[in-house]
C-alpha cells in the first residue's frame, strides 16, 4: 500500500480528532478541579495550541537566529563580521538596492493604480466584471504567474518571429526586440511589473470597499458647489480614504521586502535582479548559516518601523472599543 | 432646512438621471477596457499556449492559434503527466494543504474564542505579541526551524511542513478570528452561562455556527496560501520527494533552462484550483482577503 495513502487518512481523519480531542480533554481535566482554579486556568488551556505554535516558530527562532547571525557557518563567535561581509558584497548590496526599487515602486504603483482603477471602475456599469479581471490574478500562485509573463518577456533574437507578447507588439510598432529578463535596464521593472499586476487587484478590492463607504450625498454636494472632479478626488475621497490608503502601503511594503517567489522562477536572482529574501534562501541552502542569520537580521530590522507601527495602530484602536 | 435639502436632492437626482453622452465617456470605456485586457491577456497566453506543442510555441506566438489553423492539443497535458514527479508533486500539495489548513483554523478559533470572551492574566500583552508576529518575515526563523526539524528527525516531511505553516499563519488567522468572534453579540454568551452550558457546547453550538462566515473565508483564504506557497515548501521540502507543485514547477522552470514551454501545462493545473475556488466563492474568497485589511 502506498504509504502517502496512510498519511493522508492521518492527515484527514487525524489532525481534526486530535484538535477536538485536545479540548475535550482540557474541559474534562478543568471540570474535575475547584471551580475557581477551573475558572483560571480554562483560557490557557483555550490559547495554549496557538501560543505554543507562536513560541516554538517564530519567537524563539527569530531570536535564535539573531544569536547565529554572530556565528560562522561551523558555529564560531566571529562578532560582526557576517554584518560587515553583508554590507560589503557586491551580492547583497545589489540585493539591497533593489529590494529598495521594489519598496518604493512595487508599493507606489500597487497602491497608485489600486486608487485610480477602483475610481474609475466605479464610473462604468460592469464595475464588477473589471474588478474580477484585474483581481484575477490574485489566486494565482507567483510560480504560475512567472510561467505566465515569461510568455509575455519571452525574446527571440532581432529578424525572427517574436513569439513573446510584448516583444511582438513593439515588432508591430517597428521597434526592436528587448530581452527583458536580461537586459539590466529592464529585468527589475519587469519583475516588478509582474508583482504589480497581481498585487493591484488587492489594492483595488480594499480601496473600492472604502470607496462605496464615502456618501454619494457628500460627494453631490461638493459637486454642486462647484467642485471639479479632481477638487473632489484631492479634497474629499483621498483624505477619506487616508487610513485604507495607510493600511494597504504598509501591507504592500511588507510584500516588497519579503519578495522572493517572482524573482526565484523568472531569473534565480541573475543579471543584478537578486533580492534580500532569495539571497537568504541561497545562503540557507548553500548551509551558510552564519551570512544567512545575518541577511534575516536584516530584513528583520527593515520590518520593524511597520511592525511598530502596527502594534500601535492596534492599541490605539483597542482603547477606541 | 427642509426645502434647501429637498432642493438639493432633486439636483442629486437630475445629475444621475442624466446620462452623458457615449461619445463623451468613451475615453472612459477605452480606459477601462484597456486595464481589464493588460491584466487578462497574460493569463490567456498561457492557457491558449497549454494546448500547443512546443515547436507550435517557438514558431509562434499564443496569439496566432486563436485564429484557426490553432492545432490544439493535450500533448502538453499528457506530458507532463508522464513526466517524473509532476503526480507525485500534485497529491503532496493536497497532502500538505489540507491537514496544515485545517491546524491553523481550528487552532486560531479556539485561540480567537479565549482571547474574545475569557479574561486572564497576560491576555493583552500575549494578543500584543501576536499582532507583532504577523508582521516578522518567515525567513527569521528559518535556520533554527531547520535545525530542530532535523534534531527531530523530521527534515523533510509532511508532519514538518504542517507544523511550519500553522506556527506561521496562526498570528494573523488568530488575529483576524478574535476580531470576528469579540464582535458577536455579548447576550449570547451571559444566557448560555446561566443555562450552565460549559465552554465547550459554547464553542460548538454558539461560537462555531455563528462564526460560520469568517471562518469559511479564512479556511478558503489559508487553503490557497498553502496550495500557493513556494517559499515555505521549497525550504522544507525543497530536496525531499514530497515536495509540493509549486517548488517542482519551480525547480523545472530553473533547472530547464530554454526547455521550460513544458511546463504550461502544469502551470496551469496548479493554478486551476485556486482559480475555480475564487470563480466559484468569490465573494467569500473577497473577504477573507478584505477582513484583515479593512478591520485593520
Amino acid at each position: 500500500m502506498d504509504p502517502r495513502i496512510l498519511t493522508a487518512a492521518i492527515a484527514v481523519i487525524g489532525v481534526p480528532i486530535l484538535l477536538v480531542g485536545y479540548i475535550r480533554l482540557g474541559e474534562w481535566f478543568l471540570e474535575r478541579l475547584p471551580r475557581r482554579i477551573a475558572g483560571r486556568m480554562r483560557p490557557y488551556v483555550w490559547v495554549f495550541p496557538a501560543v505554543a505554535f507562536a513560541t516554538v516558530f517564530m519567537v524563539l527562532p527569530t531570536v535564535n537566529t539573531f544569536f547565529i547571525s554572530f556565528q560562522d557557518a561551523r558555529g564560531n563567535p566571529v562578532g560582526l563580521d557576517n554584518y560587515v561581509f553583508f554590507f560589503t558584497n557586491p551580492e547583497t548590496l545589489t540585493s539591497l538596492k533593489n529590494n529598495v526599487l521594489w519598496l518604493i515602486f512595487f508599493t507606489g504603483f500597487v497602491v497608485g493604480f489600486g486608487l485610480i482603477f477602483s475610481v474609475i471602475f466605479d464610473r462604468v456599469r460592469y464595475e464588477s466584471w473589471a474588478k474580477t479581471a484585474v483581481f484575477l490574478p490574485l489566486p494565482i500562485s507567483a510560480v504560475a504567474a512567472s510561467i505566465i509573463w515569461k510568455f509575455m518577456y519571452e525574446f527571440d533574437p532581432p529578424g525572427r518571429p517574436q513569439t513573446g507578447t510584448l516583444n511582438a507588439t513593439l515588432g508591430a510598432f517597428g521597434f526592436e526586440p528587448v530581452a527583458w529578463l536580461i537586459n539590466q535596464t529592464t529585468n527589475n521593472w519587469a519583475l516588478i511589473a509582474v508583482g504589480v499586476w497581481t498585487s493591484t487587484g488587492f489594492a483595488m478590492v480594499i480601496i473600492s470597499a472604502a470607496l462605496k463607504g464615502i456618501s454619494a450625498e457628500l460627494l453631490e454636494a461638493a459637486r454642486v458647489d462647484g467642485a471639479t472632479e479632481r477638487q473632489v478626488l484631492r479634497n474629499i475621497i483621498i483624505p477619506l480614504l487616508m487610513p485604507t490608503l495607510t493600511v494597504i502601503t504598509t501591507t504592500m511594503i511588507i510584500t516588497a521586502l519579503k519578495v522572493f517567489d517572482i524573482v526565484y522562477v523568472l531569473t534565480s536572482g541573475a543579471f543584478g535582479t537578486d533580492v534580500i529574501a532569495r539571497q537568504l534562501f541561497q545562503r540557507i541552502a548553500n548551509s551558510d548559516y552564519g551570512r544567512a542569520a545575518a541577511v534575516a537580521v536584516v530584513l528583520l530590522l527593515a520590518v520593524a518601523p511597520v511592525l511598530l507601527f502596527n502594534v500601535k495602530r492596534f492599541r490605539e484602536q483597542e482603547e477606541r472599543r | 432646512m427642509a426645502v434647501a435639502s429637498e432642493a438639493r436632492r432633486s439636483v442629486v437626482r437630475e445629475r444621475t438621471l442624466r446620462r452623458p453622452g457615449f461619445l463623451r465617456r468613451l475615453p472612459l470605456h477605452l480606459t477601462v477596457w484597456i486595464v481589464m485586457a493588460l491584466w487578462l491577456v497574460p493569463t490567456l497566453g498561457l492557457i491558449v499556449n497549454s494546448f500547443r506543442t512546443v515547436p507550435d510555441m517557438n514558431r509562434a506566438g499564443w496569439w496566432t492559434a486563436v485564429f484557426p489553423p490553432s492545432g490544439f492539443t493535450l500533448a502538453s497535458y499528457e506530458q507532463i503527466f508522464r513526466t517524473s514527479g509532476f503526480v507525485d508533486a500534485l497529491i503532496n500539495s493536497l497532502l500538505i494543504t489540507i491537514p496544515a489548513t485545517v491546524l491553523q483554523v481550528v487552532i486560531a478559533t479556539f485561540a480567537g474564542y479565549a482571547f474574545a470572551w475569557m479574561k486572564f492574566r497576560g491576555r493583552d500583552l500575549f494578543f500584543i505579541v501576536i499582532v507583532g508576529l504577523m508582521i516578522v518575515p518567515v525567513q527569521s526563523t528559518f535556520i533554527p526551524v531547520l535545525q530542530m526539524f532535523a534534531a527531530a528527525g523530521l527534515g523533510g516531511t509532511f508532519i514538518a511542513v504542517w507544523l511550519a505553516h500553522a506556527g506561521y499563519g496562526l498570528p494573523f488567522q488568530t488575529y483576524l478570528l478574535r476580531s470576528y468572534i469579540g464582535s458577536l453579540p455579548k447576550e449570547v454568551f451571559e444566557s448560555a452561562e446561566i443555562d450552565g452550558a460549559n465552554h465547550v457546547v459554547r464553542f460548538w453550538r454558539l461560537v462555531v455556527p455563528m462564526s460560520i462566515p469568517a471562518i469559511a473565508a479564512n479556511t478558503i483564504f489559508v487553503f490557497l496560501g498553502v496550495w500557493n506557497d513556494l517559499l515555505i515548501a521549497v525550504t522544507y521540502l525543497g530536496q525531499s520527494p514530497n515536495r509540493p507543485l509549486t517548488v517542482f514547477i519551480g525547480q523545472q522552470t530553473t533547472s530547464l533552462g530554454g526547455n521550460w514551454q513544458i511546463l504550461t501545462a502544469a502551470a496551469v493545473i496548479q493554478m486551476a484550483l485556486p482559480l475555480l475556488v475564487f470563480l466559484g466563492l468569490q465573494r467569500y474568497f473577497v473577504r477573507g482577503i478584505s477582513a484583515g485589511a479593512v478591520k485593520g
